[in-house]
């Protein structure tokens, strides 16, 4: 994707609330706030799964687990953003590293059911964590404080939070893919054998790049979490980590913005289809509504069959394959 | 903790263990020969299931009905084998994933559009009760002809697939397609073909299970990551893998249900036991799945070297 | 990649503007569960409220209604979503339509806050009617433990002497055991928690053939029960032990699934098909013309849900903007229920009778749930005195 459109997507991002609030919609806000929080989980994926060629089936755990540290903080007392989402980063990235130095000795269909395994035994986990809610979740009665007389009980200022802190990620990962560790990560993705044969430790730049998206996807967590108020374990359930793999393979598999471009597409698409009515489609179908997943089925299995590249790869010639 | 109590829950250990192999062994079938990750062979046993509802309904007859809800399902199966699945061979797991996760909402939302949400089907009247079969332990008639279901299927199936001319391509196909491919294999008729019968296998553990389980849309998703967990076990493209992973699973799964809550109590206070053996038992399979590919990473019986 | 966001928007603006200055119309945003495997309970509660709208000619308490209908598709955080949207874009009168407590309780404060009534036709959690009470909260339903407590006391009765109990795990399960406990003097032979969304109950059901319970009481909603009530007749237990569930474990959603083998069963419930009141008659014989099946318990509850709005708009003649006199309204509402009398706690939780049920033919040779006793008269709950309401 070329400079000039996403500096143009950067503005419009940036005026979006401004507009929302003139015609009174601040609903909206909400609703894009969500969008670029489920766009970062997704993009911390994509860094494992396209540029690593990891296929993690586990990434809903690590959401779930910045999402349940950064509420379990606001719950006990300590609502600091500064301490709560660097705290849920943390026990994120050393959930994944454990997770993942166990996983990564797995290859293939093995490793992605290795993942799978660990997010469940964290989301039963979870269900019996009785303190903290167990399976009714746990509602929270205040959004993390930022100071310098920021207040995101506010949603447009929330909404300013989630854009930046996603901008920054996104930069971030742009950078590393760019510098030697994302060229090893995506050698390694290549082929293996040779990295090794060379004298790279594999093991260890997989380990590091699984960390790494674990503390990323807690952070997105830590987000969702304050966003909703409210955090239950459905979050690291197996179906939500295929809702992130299937945004990122929707967006664009190892494309900058595939994570982002999918996380939109996939929750607008079910946004529209369940909460707007189309007059075509019910002239078609009158109760389309009832069955709104099965046009989101159809729309998704388009994709793979007409943008083998996700949605990302319809604008981009540097697709991978 | 009586000696037929140990029994009757191996029983129902292995009856649970031998139903989960009939789709495990589809789909371990599928994904070796043709590498294709298909999430919706659970959407081909709910498919089978609502199919035996119906024609057991019609009928009149469970017999009857099941044995035709089979070749239905196969027909299904083999239906969608050619319009779609059959152009994801070449593409990547990803691609795969996303295609056939589509397909479960597409199916989902159709077999919803024909059926409804869920469909009765009993066990037939002769054998809906239990029978004794040691002094002092009764035990669901139904829950043993599954068994014996289950037995006879996994017979045939080692029969077919080591003495038959299919089941010498099929094996030369897991063990090494491109190989096959060359020796002049009709890949494609085969592909449809193991296709129709894994979809086969997948009915008849719906019809089986339909009068234990409940017959409604979303069945397939809970019990289709189970026999994930069974093939990995086993190992990816191994009949004989399967079938030991299924039968582990079964074991591992029931008897940490019904014992583990006493075995906690011994050693661990009555209150912190009640709280963590539901949750101990719950996730025990995968703890069994992270230990055996921990051990051996290619699952218990790797089919290509 | 806004642009489809942008047209959306523009679109809903534009209806808004259309609809915004109209008071004459009464808008309630409704949250159902209506797709996937607990879609049935939800599709329940949805079609018995358009119903009662319809029968009422399109409107209630003499307003024309306006009914959002969203799906939370067994997700709280959708839920939460839907609730936002109904408050904060569509500006809703009132909310109503959850089926499930988690996804309630991720909702409701976002109508609490707002100051909007929600109007449960289902669920109606023990916190919410001690502690936790809220002005803007009102259960048409039944309070959580209800069922469970007179399931307790009709085990009590009966003269069981040992009960099994089975529950999934997690904090609902745990609740309606407790419920059970408080009314039962009999021994408790085990208290066994499942997974949730088991399929498989064979051993749990090995258990309990050991154990030789009197009776075996189940709180296992939806598929889970299907699933357990089928097994428990195959593996021959019905014949000695007792089989006791709370009546939205056995209605006509469960019956649909189970088919034969839930004849005999015993149930507790506010309310049954054959309850003998004109207004349940109506519900009834209009449900079935409708809908071409037997309404459930939860269908029920929404029609009360329904009856119970139209009342408290009636007797504001029509001036909902005022959102405390609307709440006064609900608080005071007085309408002929499904099962006959009803009236408000000062939790604004039912206080009604609970009844014993069991799954038999009627005379159509249908298997339907059909009354044999009053258990509970006029029964409240056990939190009412921690709420700090008058």
């Amino acid at each position: 994707m070329n400079r000039a459109l996403v500096f143009g997507v950067l503005v419009l991002a940036v005026a979006f609330p401004l507009a929302m609030r003139s015609l009174d919609q601040v609903y909206y806000v909400t609703m894009a706030s969500r969008f670029l929080i489920y766009a970062l989980a997704a993009t911390s994926l994509n860094l494992v799964l396209g540029y690593g060629g990891m296929i993690s089936f586990g990434h809903a755990a690590f959401v779930g687990a910045g999402a349940y540290t950064a509420s379990v903080m606001i719950v006990e007392g300590l609502p600091s953003a500064w301490l709560a989402w660097p705290l849920a980063m943390a026990v994120s990235g050393l959930l994944a590293l454990a997770i993942g130095a166990i996983s990564l000795r797995t290859r293939g269909v093995y490793f992605i059911m290795i993942t799978l395994a660990f997010a469940q035994m964290i989301y039963y986990l979870t269900i019996s964590m009785k303190a903290y809610g167990g399976d009714e979740g746990l509602t929270l009665t205040q959004r993390a404080t930022v100071g310098f007389g920021l207040d995101l009980k506010d949603d447009i200022t929330f909404y300013y939070v989630v854009l930046a802190i996603l901008v920054a990620a996104v930069y971030l990962i742009s950078r590393l893919v760019d510098a030697r560790f994302g060229r090893v990560i995506q050698a390694i993705r290549e082929n293996e054998t040779r990295m090794e044969a060379i004298g790279y430790p594999a093991f260890r730049y997989k380990l590091a790049a699984f960390a790494l998206a674990g503390a990323l996807g807690g952070l997105a967590g830590a987000l969702l979490a304050n966003q909703n108020s409210y955090v239950n374990p459905g979050i690291l359930h197996w179906t939500e980590s295929g809702k992130l793999m299937i945004m990122v393979i929707l967006g664009g598999v190892g494309q900058l913005y595939g994570g982002i471009i999918g996380a939109i597409g996939l929750l607008g698409l079910e946004e529209l289809l369940a909460n707007h009515k189309i007059g075509w489609l019910a002239a078609i179908y009158p109760n389309y509504q009832q069955h709104s997943l099965l046009a989101v089925g159809l729309a998704l299995l388009a994709v793979v069959l007409y943008a083998p590249q996700g949605i990302a790869g319809l604008f981009s010639r540097r697709g991978r394959k | 903790m009586s000696f037929t109590l140990i029994l009757e829950q191996s029983l129902n250990g292995l009856q649970f263990g031998l139903m989960l192999f009939l789709l495990a062994a589809g789909l371990t079938l599928v994904f070796g020969i043709m590498d294709m990750i298909n999430l919706a062979h659970g959407s081909l046993y709910m498919i089978g299931a609502f199919l035996a509802a119906t024609l057991v309904q019609a009928t009149g007859s469970f017999t009857l009905g099941v044995l035709l809800a089979i070749p239905a399902a196969a027909v299904v199966g083999m239906a969608l084998e050619i319009t779609i699945l059959r152009t994801l061979y070449a593409r990547d797991h990803l691609s795969q994933v996303l295609a056939t996760f589509a397909l479960i909402l597409i199916i989902n939302e159709v077999v919803r559009m024909i059926w409804g949400s869920d469909m009765p089907l009993s066990a037939p009247e002769a054998l809906s009760g239990p029978v004794q079969l040691v002094p002092g332990m009764p035990y669901s008639a139904y829950r043993l002809l599954i068994i014996g279901v289950g037995l006879a299927v996994a017979v045939l199936l080692y029969f077919v697939v080591t003495k038959t001319r299919i089941g010498m391509l099929v094996r030369a196909g897991a063990s090494n397609r491109e190989m096959a491919l060359a020796m002049g294999v009709n890949i494609k008729r085969l592909f449809t073909l193991v296709f129709g019968f894994g979809a086969a296998l997948c009915a008849i553990a719906g019809a089986m299970l339909g009068p234990i389980f409940a017959v409604q849309v979303g069945m397939g998703e809970n019990i289709l990551i189970l026999a994930f967990v069974v093939i990995v076990i086993g190992g990816i493209g191994s009949i004989r893998g399967a079938l030991v992973g299924s039968i582990l699973v079964g074991m591992v799964d029931t008897m940490g249900r019904a014992f583990m809550p006493a075995l906690l109590r011994e050693v661990l206070t009555p209150a912190f036991a009640s709280a963590a053996g539901p949750a101990i038992a719950s996730i025990l399979i995968y703890v069994l799945m992270a230990g055996v590919l921990f051990w051996r990473p290619q699952g218990l019986f790797p089919a290509r070297g | 990649m806004r642009k489809p966001l942008a047209a959306a928007v523009a679109a809903t603006s534009l209806l808004l503007a259309g609809g915004a200055c109209a008071a004459d119309k009464l808008k309630i945003g409704f949250i159902s569960t209506l797709s996937g495997p607990s879609a049935s309970i939800g599709v329940d509660i949805r079609d018995a409220f358009t119903l009662a709208i319809k029968l009422n000619g399109g409107k209630l308490g003499g307003l024309p209604v306006q009914l959002e209908i969203g799906d939370d598709q067994f997700k709280p955080e959708v839920g939460k979503q839907l609730a936002e949207k109904y408050v904060r874009l569509d500006k809703v009168d009132i909310l109503t339509g959850i089926v499930f407590s988690n996804i309630m309780l991720a909702a409701v404060p976002e109508a609490f806050n707002a100051k909007i009534p929600y109007v449960s036709p289902n669920a109606a959690p023990s916190p919410l009617a001690g502690k936790q009470c809220n002005p803007w909260f009102f259960a048409a339903s039944w309070p959580n433990d209800a069922f469970h407590e007179a399931a307790g006391k009709h085990a009590s009765d009966k003269g069981y002497k040992s009960t099994y109990l089975i529950a999934p795990n997690y904090q609902a399960g745990k609740d309606s055991l407790a419920g059970f406990k408080r009314f039962y003097k009999g021994k408790i032979a085990e208290e066994v928690y499942t997974k949730l969304g088991q399929l498989d109950y064979s051993a749990e059901l090995a258990q309990v053939r050991a154990a030789k319970p009197d009776a075996l009481y189940i709180f296992l909603p939806g598929g889970m029960g299907i699933n357990f009530i089928k097994q428990f007749v195959g593996a021959g237990l019905s014949k000695d032990i007792q089989l006791i569930t709370p009546g939205f474990g056995s209605d006509q959603d469960i019956i649909r699934g189970v088919g034969e083998p839930m004849l005999g069963l015993f149930d507790t419930s506010h309310w049954a098909l054959d309850i003998d009141n004109p207004t349940n008659k109506k519900f009834v014989a209009e449900f079935e013309k409708e809908y071409k099946r037997l309404p459930a318990v939860f269908a029920a509850q929404s029609y009360d849900t329904a009856l119970m709005i139209d009342a408290a708009v009636k007797s504001l003649k029509g001036k909902v903007e005022d959102k405390e006199a609307l709440r006064k309204a609900l608080k005071g509402a007085k309408f002929e229920s499904t099962h006959g009398p009803f009236k408000l706690n000062t939790n604004q939780y039912p206080i009604q009778n609970y009844y014993l049920r069991v799954v038999g033919k009627d005379a159509q040779g249908r298997i339907v749930n059909k009354t044999l006793a009053t258990i509970f008269k006029d029964h409240g709950d056990a939190y009412v005195q921690d709420c700090p309401m008058k």
